[in-house]
């Protein structure tokens, strides 16, 4: 019941936000100041905010951006850290060692840390936030793959693919992969939670998208001083945020407890 | 017996009378919106090098106040020569900079001839073309002798570019300004603050407050928050118009709305083409709509503008309905000019006022067809690439210096535009003394730049002061770049 309702909301924004790719109930990029914080209304189900653009169209917009850049980062880190924790589990000694200790130092970075060092360099952007979402997030994959694969390595069927000839590439990527690519789904939603978040509060805090470019974290930023003249303003992208976070962290449980071989251990046991 | 109970009464009353209205010894954080690229007012065009530094910390021969007249500062009198070709300034004695060196009429005179020299850095040359030479008759006279008489020069030294510098300490006053002034620079925390100190050696009247700190704070949200918690005090330029009614109603701040010099431009850059077409540059006023900009991105508190002139001074013409707002007229100018899908870029300063400005303006162009990508840029950066690099296409940005209507003459200015009757009426303008030969010239530069379409004229840049109510004697106005604290006190 719970995930029917978290996957029916997730499957509402989803559809606004690629609906928003060609089309929103009112252009973004056009302003009617004369018509700014307009309550709510036929015409305008959400009011308008301070340059008089339809807020339901800026939700819209600002959710292309957002699960734009979460997922586009959560491929970033799944793309180059299953691989590498593929690769450490697979490569006995010093290699895979390598590979990990390389990981840990990225990910003593916080994502915040990389995105000012990114935004120093280059200059802010929502590419830019993608990027250093996507490289905090590397190392996750990278561990939570070397792990499993290790665990599925230790067991004996691979032994028996070692016999037949199989050399470690196919092994690692006919038998490893098929049996942990659940645990990283799983992992993915979760981490997709956390990358929402992590857009917000980067484009909160000037680092992540920039003007003209509409999104929650930059709605939220830019309602601060109108706290006292249009609260409106702050609490939709604000809830924007919180469900579609709440969403797909139930989501993630779901899958987990479907998915997750650790889980039906527990169940067996 | 009773007058006796009267006189203690009315000596307890004095009492409390006086203790309330006695200044305290508390030091003032001052938020700014843009930090200066170094601390050489004589060596830069940036206006936020005087607001922390003019008059505070460097003097020069007289001082612009704040009612926008001239006083006395490092001269105490000058006498004109009935041709107006001599003017002798009788210096102060018994000043020091704040390293120990003595003012004198030597002094004086290096810093002059520094301000002038042939190639250097000083961003107003024009401040001393009438000077011919500069003469040290005695350590406490400096004669100058001009090539024409020049009504304006007694005014013009006092601006933050003709401050005094020593020659022992002038090389290193971008990094750690020595003057003669009321604070002495402590340190500057790139990226934070700058602090000054009481000059405890002052010549004149000691500063009442014994530290200063100039706070540079881009972002409206950290301003307000800021302020609200009290770790700054006073924002002379608060960025964001829109809590102005919540900070006025709160009883713990004054708000104070005034005037600045700052007409607020969309700089075009004549020298690429399609702006090299006067239709063109037209056509953007056209597609511009002041109202709503200044509604959009200044909650109202600014006025518009129809040419490079303030409104509230005297020689002002109202030009704001030689383009008023008409996409279609805009879109027509733009097919007669032959442009069609133009792309270009809108260069922003970190002002919040530039960066609302820049947003409102970009979806009003993209409503006549004319795509302007927003870049962000630091306020170094602009000053280099932009200001200086004259590598834009258009740029917002106040210019906040008085009676500045003469850079539209300026040879290799960043707007490229040339106009011979303009440079005979703003060369006219320099040696002309007289106010009722001046204002029909002034009206007509005004005219001339408004009808070349030079820029596009936004607005007033208003000065919206918020700072604690028990704080005394900030300027409300803002006749020149400055934020004069040498008269700051707090109560209570």
């Amino acid at each position: 019941m719970r995930t029917a309702l978290a996957l029916s909301v997730l499957c509402v924004f989803a559809v606004g936000a690629i609906l928003a790719i060609w089309w929103t109930p009112y252009p973004v990029d056009t302003m009617a100041i004369a018509n700014r914080f307009a309550g709510p209304s036929l015409a305008h189900p959400l009011g308008t905010d301070q340059y008089g653009r339809d807020l339901l169209s800026m939700l819209m917009v600002g959710a292309r951006t957002s699960l734009g850049v979460a997922a586009a980062a959560i491929a970033i880190g799944v793309a180059f850290g299953a691989p590498l924790g593929l690769l450490a589990a697979a490569s006995d000694g010093i290699a895979g060692a390598l590979v990990m200790r390389v990981n840990d130092i990225i990910f003593a970075f916080p994502a915040l840390i990389v995105a000012v060092i990114l935004t120093t360099s280059f200059g802010p952007g929502a590419m830019n936030a993608v990027f250093a979402i996507g490289v905090f997030n590397i190392p996750v994959f990278a561990r939570l793959t070397a792990s499993s694969a290790r665990r599925i390595l230790a067991l004996d069927f691979i032994d028996a693919a070692r016999l037949s000839g199989k050399g470690k590439v196919r092994i690692a990527l006919e038998h490893v992969a098929p049996n942990i690519a659940p645990i990283i789904l799983t992992q993915a939603t979760t981490q997709f939670a956390i990358a929402i978040l992590a857009e917000a509060g980067l484009s909160y805090v000037g680092l992540g998208a920039q003007p003209p470019s509409v999104s929650w974290g930059r709605m939220l930023n830019e309602a601060q001083t109108l706290v006292a003249l249009a609260p409106q303003l702050a609490v939709w992208p604000g809830l924007a945020i919180a469900v579609a976070v709440l969403t797909v962290t139930t989501l993630g449980e779901a899958l987990r407890r479907r998915l997750d071989p650790r889980f039906q251990r527990v169940r067996v046991a | 017996m009773a007058l006796r109970v009267l006189f203690t009464f009315f000596l307890s009353i004095a009492a409390i009378v006086s203790a309330q209205a006695q200044t305290v010894d508390r030091p003032l954080v001052i938020g700014m919106g843009l930090e200066p690229p170094h601390l050489d007012p004589t060596a830069g065009a940036a206006a936020a090098i005087d607001e922390i530094l003019y008059a505070n910390v460097l003097e020069g021969l007289t001082r612009i106040t704040e009612d926008g007249s001239v006083a006395p500062a490092l001269a105490t009198d000058w006498d004109i020569s009935d041709d107006g070709l001599t003017v002798v300034f009788h210096l102060r004695e018994g000043v020091t900079f704040h390293d120990g060196a003595p003012f004198d009429a030597e002094v004086a005179k290096f810093a002059l001839d520094r301000a002038r020299a042939e190639g250097a850095e000083n961003a107003q040359p024009q401040l001393f073309t009438a000077i011919d030479t500069v003469e040290a008759t005695d350590p406490t006279t400096l004669t100058l002798t001009l090539k024409e008489p020049d009504g304006d020069l007694v005014y013009s030294l006092g601006w933050g570019d003709a401050v005094m510098v020593h020659p022992d300490s002038a090389e290193a006053n971008k990094q750690t300004p020595i003057g003669t002034g009321p604070f002495r620079f402590e340190r500057w925390r790139r990226g934070d603050r700058v602090v000054l100190v009481r000059n405890d050696d002052y010549w004149g009247e000691p500063a009442k407050l014994p530290r200063v700190e100039f706070a540079f704070i881009t972002d409206p949200a950290v301003a307000l928050a800021s302020l609200l918690a009290g770790d700054v005090q006073a924002y002379p330029s608060f960025p964001a118009p829109e809590s102005l009614p919540v900070l006025e109603a709160d009883q713990r701040f004054t708000v104070a709305i005034g005037t600045t010099e700052g007409e607020t431009i969309m700089a075009i850059n004549a020298a690429r083409p399609p702006f090299d077409d006067v239709r063109v540059r037209r056509a953007l006023s056209n597609a511009i709509d002041r109202n709503a900009l200044v509604e959009g991105a200044m909650y109202g508190t600014a006025t518009p503008i129809g040419s490079h002139f303030p409104p509230h001074a005297k020689a002002y013409v109202d030009l704001t309905d030689v383009y008023p707002y008409d996409p279609d007229k805009a879109r027509a100018l733009l097919e007669e000019a032959g442009v069609s899908d133009l792309k270009t870029t809108l260069t922003l300063p970190p002002t919040q006022y530039a960066r609302r400005s820049g947003e409102i303006i970009a979806a009003q162009l993209r409503a006549v067809g004319i795509e302007a990508e927003l870049i962000p840029v630091e306020w170094a950066e602009w000053l280099s690439r932009v200001f200086r690099g004259k590598d834009y296409d258009l740029t917002i940005v106040a210019h906040t210096e008085p009676n500045d209507i003469n850079i539209y003459a300026r040879p290799d200015y960043y707007f490229h535009v040339e106009n011979a009757r303009l440079d005979e009426i703003i060369a006219s303008l320099a040696v002309e003394a007289d106010p009722d030969k001046r204002t029909p010239l002034l009206e007509e530069a005004q005219r001339l730049i408004t009808e070349d379409a030079v820029n596009v004229f936004l607005f007033q840049l208003p000065k919206n002061g918020v700072w604690d109510k028990r704080l005394h004697g900030l300027w409300t106005n803002s006749p020149i770049q400055a934020n004069d604290v040498t008269g700051v006190y707090w109560t209570e």
